[in-house]
């Protein structure tokens, strides 16, 4: 089923790390598996904030060695950061096996995200000015508190409580998903995309990369595929509907804009609010009134819409 | 083998059950006999100068529900709920006459399967909302999600704003009323009964639709396989006009723009078979 959440403030700056852990708990029972968070706060130029794990939770259980393998597999990470000549103005452990730097970097992002996912286990979660990128298996509760998210204040967020159907319970099949390897660009999906496999292949073909199976993280490649060939957030959102088949409503964040997409069927829900001050969407209007209890007026975007707003 | 009680005899004896009873008993036995007549095993007698109010911000669907049992066990005939915060599944299976006000929104499956209580709710419902609806009347202040109406039996359903996507799908009877706008596939395999909407009308209009007539009084995207305009006469416009009126939803200009959609019956397979096999069938 899959629950998905999204939260623009449009004057500025709020706590969007606590308001979406309070809307994606509000939507746990659509999916208890995982629980994803990309939030945005205030760009910092030069400054990049790199995310990224080097095991899957579940690894932890697999031998003696692994704490000492994790623990190598980071160094390995450091090493190569520094070949790159990439300073490293922070470092923090989130997990035993998920960290967060702040990087200063002026290099190709392609080539820093290709050569540390090199790493035996090593995967990045993000990059970016303004994204933090969080995932890990459990309600939004749980992933919240464990990365420690109801402090963090800035401008907008997506996130995903995923009920795992066609792929495996892992962090690597969680959304959301950033779309490598551009700063800034997540996506998080509740639907199924029916010519995944052919879509994958060709962009596959084309020198794409994709590191999981999940038939959500083709949103993601999709969009950095068609940013980078200089479309609009809006353009990709519309072509998407024409060139991908399957129910899906999806929403796409940038460092500065927040979209969503409706399939041609409309066959998955969202349920959308604005005002002055916010914009709030979510797979049901539970996760909106848990941040806005006083009474207000929603409704469900059409088939074949697509909405696009700034920060 | 368990004893048959008299009334399931009697059913026997009509024809209606000839297999063996066994296990928990799903069936219900009407008997005209009885004092209570046709009303169902869970209604309840109510007064409708009799009046409660409860706050459900605390409680989940399961206490609201039971909650409102109680309230009409007592003989509660007008009940408020305040703040209900989009839950689901609220105010379900009612199967009695009652005056229901909602101050709030209510999330999916809201209102569904009841049979008789007159619903007000001032704020939006979500998907699913009084699936399989067999009487009685709802009024929905804003707006509603998809799948509004779904297989509706009988009464009104009224939603002054716009809904989402499928409203009235396999509906069986009652009538839909929006004062908006419908999303895609709206009246899809419906079967008998009416919808209108006063506002625009999505793709796929009444796609597959086995009968019932669908009146629109904005722009149609385009229709469903098997959904052909039908001709407005008079009777339809005096319909349209008093039951608009019911619910403050006649339009200034009254109703002469409608357009009224109905099955073309080109779907149904016995139109496919040749006069042989027709008569076989038949």
């Amino acid at each position: 089923m899959c629950g998905i959440a999204g939260l623009i403030h449009r004057q500025g700056t709020g706590g969007i790390g606590q308001e979406m852990t309070d809307m994606l708990q509000a939507l746990r029972h659509r999916g208890p598996d995982s629980t994803g968070f990309a939030i945005y706060g205030v760009p910092v130029q030069n400054q990049y904030v790199l995310r990224f794990k080097v095991a899957e939770q579940e690894d932890l259980a697999s031998g003696f060695k692994i704490h000492d393998e994790i623990k190598a597999r980071r160094v390995s990470v450091d090493e190569r950061l520094k070949t790159l000549d990439v300073e490293i103005i922070e470092s923090e452990a989130a997990t035993e096996y998920a960290f967060r730097y702040l990087i200063s970097y002026n290099g190709d992002m392609k080539r820093l995200a290709d050569y540390v996912e090199d790493v035996e286990g090593a995967e990045i979660l993000s990059v970016g000015n303004a994204l933090e990128l969080i995932k890990d298996l459990g309600d939004a509760g749980v992933v919240s508190g464990q990365y420690k998210l109801g402090g963090f204040n800035g401008t907008h967020g997506i996130g995903h409580t995923r009920m795992a159907t066609e792929s495996d319970v892992d962090i690597r099949s969680a959304h959301p998903y950033w779309a490598y390897p551009y700063n800034d660009i997540s996506v998080v999906h509740n639907g199924q995309i029916t010519n995944y496999w052919n879509m994958r292949r060709q962009m596959e073909r084309a020198g794409q990369r994709f590191v999981s199976n999940c038939d959500s993280e083709l949103l993601a490649v999709y969009t950095a595929s068609n940013l980078e060939q200089g479309a609009s957030l809006e353009d990709s959102l519309k072509r998407s509907i024409e060139e991908i088949d399957g129910v899906f409503t999806y929403l796409v964040a940038t460092k500065n804009e927040l979209g969503m997409a409706k399939d041609t069927m409309a066959a998955k829900p969202m349920v959308l609010y604005e005002s002055d001050d916010i914009v709030a969407l979510a797979s049901e209007e539970v996760a909106i009134r848990s941040i806005v209890p006083h009474e207000i007026d929603t409704w469900d975007p059409y088939d074949e819409e697509v909405r696009v707003w700034r920060t | 083998m368990a004893d048959v009680s008299a009334k399931e005899t009697s059913s026997h004896e009509m024809g209606m059950h000839t297999e063996q009873l066994s296990g928990r008993d799903q069936q219900v036995f009407f008997d005209l006999s009885d004092e209570g007549g046709f009303t169902y095993p869970d209604a309840y007698e109510v007064d409708f100068n009799k009046r409660a109010e409860f706050d459900v911000s605390g409680m989940d669907a399961k206490q609201i529900n039971l909650h409102l049992r109680e309230l009409m066990a007592a003989g509660n005939g007008t009940i408020v709920i305040k703040n209900p915060g989009a839950k689901h599944s609220v105010a379900v299976g009612i199967l009695n006459r009652l005056n229901l006000i909602i101050e709030g929104s209510l999330g999916y499956f809201g209102c569904g399967l009841i049979d008789g209580p007159n619903v007000r709710i001032l704020g939006r419902v979500g998907w699913s909302f009084a699936e399989n609806m067999m009487a009685g009347t709802i009024v929905i202040e804003k707006n509603a999600g998809s799948t509004f109406g779904a297989a509706q039996r009988g009464g009104d359903l009224v939603c002054r704003g716009s809904v989402g996507s499928r409203t009235g799908i396999d509906m069986k009877g009652g009538t839909i009323l929006v004062g908006g706008d419908t999303g895609a596939f709206s009246g899809f395999m419906m079967q008998r009964g009416r919808m209108v909407v006063c506002g625009n009308a999505g793709k796929n209009l009444g796609d597959s639709m086995y009968d019932g007539t669908i009146f629109v009084g904005g722009e149609i995207k385009d229709l469903g396989v098997d959904a052909v305009p039908g001709e407005v006469s008079d009777l339809d416009r005096a319909w349209l006009t008093r039951k608009l009126k019911m619910y403050d939803l006649l339009p200034a200009g009254g109703v002469d723009h409608f357009t009224k959609i109905v099955a073309g019956k080109q779907l149904w397979n016995y139109d496919n078979l040749e006069p042989t096999e027709k008569k076989i069938i038949l």
